[in-house]
């Protein structure tokens, strides 16, 4: 056949598609080569040389991840020649290292002290070269902690800003052994465009780049008597967790996880889901208010396309990029800061604690939402709304801690108040969730009918397409809907954030026509965000929407307004949504920032 | 490889009869592939680095499928102590711009390029003004291509083709993985011959006087003539075009002050060759054979017994550690370890048996590394540390 080529491996035949990588190759025989600049989400970069191969009659040996197979290819994966060299890499990369693994938080979950580990590196033969440069650690960024002093220049963090992101905050500075990985200007992470999407956190194979812990904070809290610890947990993390724990992506842990929450100590276990379905319930009031004023009273101070506004990596991207479309924004804060200031308010006072003790923990895939948290307006309880962000990693990191022997827990129930959820909410942690949510909500709202999809599954804005769009045709509105008969309403979904820039372009170009769009800046929503469990890609990142969905199907309660305690919480506290109660802690403002 | 009877000076790149109008207008009547034949038959080899046949690459951009096609002139001659580009460029512009021209008139691109050191800035006047004549008489002629100057960023690897590629694109100058080679993917992805502004000056002469004069030069695999740059201990430094093929004994002879101890070809990625190895050292391609490499930019230094190869090595080392491009580990890290190493034996803080670990790690560079720049590496190195251990060490 034309298209398959043949080629050996270690004398093992194997035949191919033409195009294929040697390191595809060897992968289709089980080969494993080692690799540490390769990322199945990025292209190809070919810089740290450890996946080199002998091809048979070829004075050099080649890099298998960059290398396309030719026929009759003979290639050797680990000849003696290989071997020596790969080693050699390996100990040149350390000798640059600050190797100390004791001290250093991915110690366990390393590439690069997986692969000295298999090749038995048990002493270092050159010279140490860590002690003699200056490496610097950038600690201000209340997200992400960038250590030089353990990057291996494998610029995978870079690939990932520029080609997920779109952000460009990561670049690579000066040449030679001075070669580093900077900021423009080399300012520190806090001050420049960087998102805090935690996306080259999730690809750095090393402790160059983790998310800032705050687990001693919590641990503290909850070893404090006088504080009431609440703990929210994402929609993505049940999905996820699972994978630090040992089991395979796509596992659902929603029992286990609660009830491990539980053991930590902490007070009262919720679910973000409940302001998941309160964020559509506040935010498709928005939208359809938005459409009236600006189709009935031709309001031109409103904006249209109404964009979401529960990613907070997003966020700071349209804050940095198109600061003139901040008014497009929905005002609705994230889940998670509506959850933060209705425990120190609606909660505290339900339960009768002074909210001065109350301590309020969130559990996020999520790195930009502990800038988030930490955001100044933040605070319209008349405390910090959420005082501690933990990602789904250091969520695993406390049940390790504790002892617990996660999979033989027995399956707990979320607390009350605020812990009631529907499939609408957990769907918040996939691309297209909170569109699919809202859409069921709000056709629902206008047409008193459910929205036309089998089994309300909508599935045009499901899937791992990088932009989405689809419309609904409003038809039979109820009475007071009735401005809306016969209107499409066009809906797109973007997820990473190099692909809402393309929507975003489209939007000042003029040449869409959306109403509504759902950002999400991490590559497959909130599953694939910068808290989640390392690795990723994306037949992982399938994995976890396949259970997020699955999880979704098996709860009975799957539209958000139909949530009994968000229903409850209009009629004892907000009144109905767009309150002036509603307006004073679910809504917030933005900022304009610059680019450099 | 055989060695030339005698040293021959040659003066075949600085002659200049004025008649490049008629070089090209003869030559774009010619069949593509006749030219291509030509270029073939003349065995001509880069003059840049890698001392690929300039006829195959041709070809090969000639065959590639695409609307558009690129020629770049790589005039970002960063190779310490070489000026020959620089001389070339600003003697006989003409020359160069035809090649361009006639390779794009066989391989189908429209557009060229110079891309210019940062340093020459001060040849970018004249230079354009020679571009706009040319461009003028292409346009009487109704030749379609144009010619652009783009001036380098100032790094030594940018010099390096695929690096030089990226700079043009606005990125960092950082080379490429090979495969895909430029005449499939080069500039912005599209085929592209890149040649060094000499080995266009010898396919200029190549279609002046058809192929056998060139080939006549030389010796086998090492056709024509270069480009030296003669400097270090020596009377009479400078730039002379000599016959390939010569034997280093000659080459001495007619250079050295009497007392030369060893001689760098090819520069800082070059060999270096001790005074026991001249006579059977040949100056060319194919180099394996007679322990010495291609000449690439074409640099020879001669040391005298005054000097130490252990500051020549050092030196050296220096460079490489800075101007490695940085992104890939055997590179970056290894020229670190090689300059590190060799003050660490000579301050006794590592035994003599040291170097052997360190002539352990240039091979792995050499078979490891991203581009000829830390492929290279091993060359000096190891022919300075074998030749002249005891330097070395006391
Ligand atoms: C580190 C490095 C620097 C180089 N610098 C130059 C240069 O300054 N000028 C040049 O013509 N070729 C240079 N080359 C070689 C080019 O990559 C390329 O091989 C050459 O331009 C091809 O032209 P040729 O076939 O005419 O030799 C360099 C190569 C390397 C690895
Ligand atoms: S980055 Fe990896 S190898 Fe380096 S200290 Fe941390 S765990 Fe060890
Ligand atoms: S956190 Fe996101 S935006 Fe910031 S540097 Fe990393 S990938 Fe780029
Ligand atoms: S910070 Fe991490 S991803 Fe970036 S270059 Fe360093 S090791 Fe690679
Ligand atoms: S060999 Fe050196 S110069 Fe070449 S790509 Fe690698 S680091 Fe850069
Ligand atoms: S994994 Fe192939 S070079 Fe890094």
């Amino acid at each position: 056949m034309a298209n398959t080529i043949n080629v050996s491996i270690n004398g093992f035949p194997v035949e191919l598609e033409k195009g294929k990588t040697i390191l595809e190759a060897a992968g289709k025989l089980g080969i494993t080569i080692p690799t540490l600049c390769y990322h199945k989400d990025l292209c190809v970069a070919g810089n740290c040389r450890v996946c080199v191969v002998e091809v048979v009659g070829q004075a050099r040996l080649s890099a298998s991840c960059a290398t396309p197979c030719e026929e009759g290819m003979e290639i050797l994966t680990n000849s003696l020649k290989v071997r020596n060299s790969r080693k050699h890499i390996i100990e040149l990369l350390l000798a640059e290292h600050n190797a100390d693994c004791t001290k250093c938080y991915r110690n366990g979950n390393c590439e690069l002290q997986k692969l000295s580990s298999e090749y038995k590196i048990m002493t270092q033969e050159f010279i140490e070269l860590a002690p003699l440069k200056k490496y610097s650690i950038d600690m201000f960024s209340p997200s992400i902690i960038k250590d030089d002093s353990k990057c291996i220049r494998c610029q995978r963090c870079v690939r990932t800003c520029a080609e997920l992101q779109g952000v460009n905050a990561l670049t690579v500075a000066h040449k030679g052994d001075k070669m580093r990985i900077t900021t423009f200007f080399e300012k520190a992470m806090r001050d420049v465009v960087c998102t805090n999407c935690g996306q080259c956190v999730n690809h750095c194979p090393t402790g160059a780049l983790v998310e800032k812990n705050y687990i001693e904070e919590v641990w503290e809290a909850i070893a404090n008597p006088i504080k009431h610890v609440v703990v929210q947990t994402a929609p993505a993390v049940r999905i996820g967790l699972g994978e630090e724990l040992g089991l395979p992506p796509g596992s659902r842990v929603t029992g286990q996880m609660v009830s491990a929450l539980k053991r930590l100590g902490f007070d009262s276990v919720l679910d973000t889901d409940f302001t998941a379905d309160l964020t559509i319930m506040e935010e498709g009031t928005e939208l359809l208010t938005r459409l009236k004023k600006v189709l009935v009273d031709h309001d031109e101070t409103v904006k249209l396309p109404m964009a979401t506004s529960c990613s907070p990596g997003w966020i700071k991207y349209i804050e940095h990029m198109y600061p003139q479309y901040l008014d497009n924004l929905s005002t609705c804060k994230s889940p998670q800061q509506m959850f933060g200031a209705l425990v120190k308010t609606y909660y505290a006072k339900a339960r009768n604690i002074d909210p001065e003790n109350i301590v309020s923990v969130s559990i996020m895939p999520c790195t930009a939402k502990k800038f988030e948290a930490y955001r100044p307006e933040m605070h319209d309880s008349g405390f910090r709304d959420v005082d501690y962000v933990l990602t789904t990693r250091e969520l695993a990191i406390l049940i390790k801690q504790a002892g617990l022997d996660f999979n033989k827990l027995e399956p707990a129930k979320f607390d009350r108040l605020m812990g009631d959820s529907t499939g609408a909410g957990v769907i918040f942690g996939a691309t297209g969730g909170v569109m699919e949510a809202a859409l069921r909500t709000a056709y629902e709202l206008v047409t008193g009918r459910e929205v036309p999809f089998k089994n309300l599954n909508i599935e045009p804005v499901r899937g791992m397409e990088g932009i989405r769009e689809t419309s609904i045709k409003i038809e039979n509105p109820l009475k007071e809907w009735a401005f809306l008969d016969g209107v499409e309403l066009k809906c797109a979904v973007a997820h990473g954030l190099v692909n809402a820039k393309t929507v975003m372009d489209t939007v000042k170009s003029g040449t869409s026509n959306y109403h509504f769009i759902e950002f999400m800046a991490c590559p497959g929503g909130c599953l694939g965000g910068g808290g989640q469990p390392i690795p990723t890609s994306p037949e992982i990142r399938k994995k976890r929407a396949e259970a997020i969905y699955a999880e979704d199907g098996a709860l009975t309660i799957r539209k958000s307004h139909e949530n009994p305690e968000v229903q409850k919480l209009y009629r004892d506290f907000l009144k109905h949504p767009l309150s002036e109660v509603s307006h004073h802690l679910l809504h917030t403002k933005y900022t304009k920032r610059e680019r450099y | 490889m055989a060695i030339a009877n005698q040293l021959k000076r040659v003066d075949f790149i600085f002659n200049n009869e004025n008649d490049w109008e008629k070089v090209l207008s003869s030559s774009i009547k010619k069949k593509p592939q006749d030219l291509i034949n030509e270029l073939i038959s003349s065995e001509l080899k880069g003059r840049g680095g890698a001392g690929f046949p300039t006829g195959i690459k041709w070809k090969l951009a000639a065959e590639a499928k695409n609307d558009s096609k690129y020629i770049i002139c790589n005039a970002d001659e960063g190779e310490p102590g070489t000026f020959k580009d620089r001389e070339i460029l600003s003697k006989v512009p003409y020359k160069v711009l035809t090649a361009m021209a006639i390779c794009g008139y066989i391989t189908g691109a429209k557009e060229g390029f110079i891309y210019l050191r940062g340093e020459y800035k001060f040849l970018q006047t004249e230079l354009q003004k020679a571009i706009d004549e040319f461009q003028y008489y292409c346009k009487e002629i109704k030749f379609d291509f144009s010619i652009t100057i783009f001036m380098g960023s100032g790094a030594y690897i940018c010099g390096e083709e695929t690096a030089l590629m990226e700079s043009m694109e606005g990125k960092r100058g950082e080379p490429r993985n090979k495969p895909p080679f430029p005449t499939q993917n080069g500039y912005l992805d599209k085929p592209t011959v890149i040649n060094n502004v000499e080995t266009l000056v010898h396919t200029f002469t190549i279609f002046k006087y058809g192929a056998k004069k060139f080939y006549d030069l030389g010796v086998q695999y090492s056709r024509g003539t270069k480009l030296f740059s003669v400097s270090g201990d020596t009377p009479k430094p400078g730039i002379y075009e000599l016959e390939l093929g010569m034997s280093l004994q000659d080459f001495v002879y007619e250079f050295g002050d009497g007392d030369t101890k060893a001689v760098q070809v090819g520069g800082a990625s070059g060999f270096l060759v001790p005074r026991k190895k001249f006579k059977d050292a040949a100056i060319g391609f194919k180099g394996k054979l007679t322990g010495i490499s291609l000449p690439t930019g074409g640099s020879m230094m001669l040391f005298n017994s005054s000097r130490s190869m252990y500051n020549v090595l050092d030196n050296y080392l220096e460079f490489f550690r800075e101007e490695s491009c940085g992104q890939c580990t055997p590179c970056r890290v290894g020229c670190q370890q090689l300059l590190l190493g060799i003050k660490a034996v000579k301050r006794g803080e590592k035994p003599a048996s040291y170097l052997e670990k360190l002539l352990r790690l240039t091979e792995t560079m050499q078979l490891t590394a991203k581009c000829g720049l830390g492929q290279s590496v091993a060359n000096s190195f190891s022919s300075i540390v074998e030749n002249f251990q005891e330097e070395m060490i006391y």
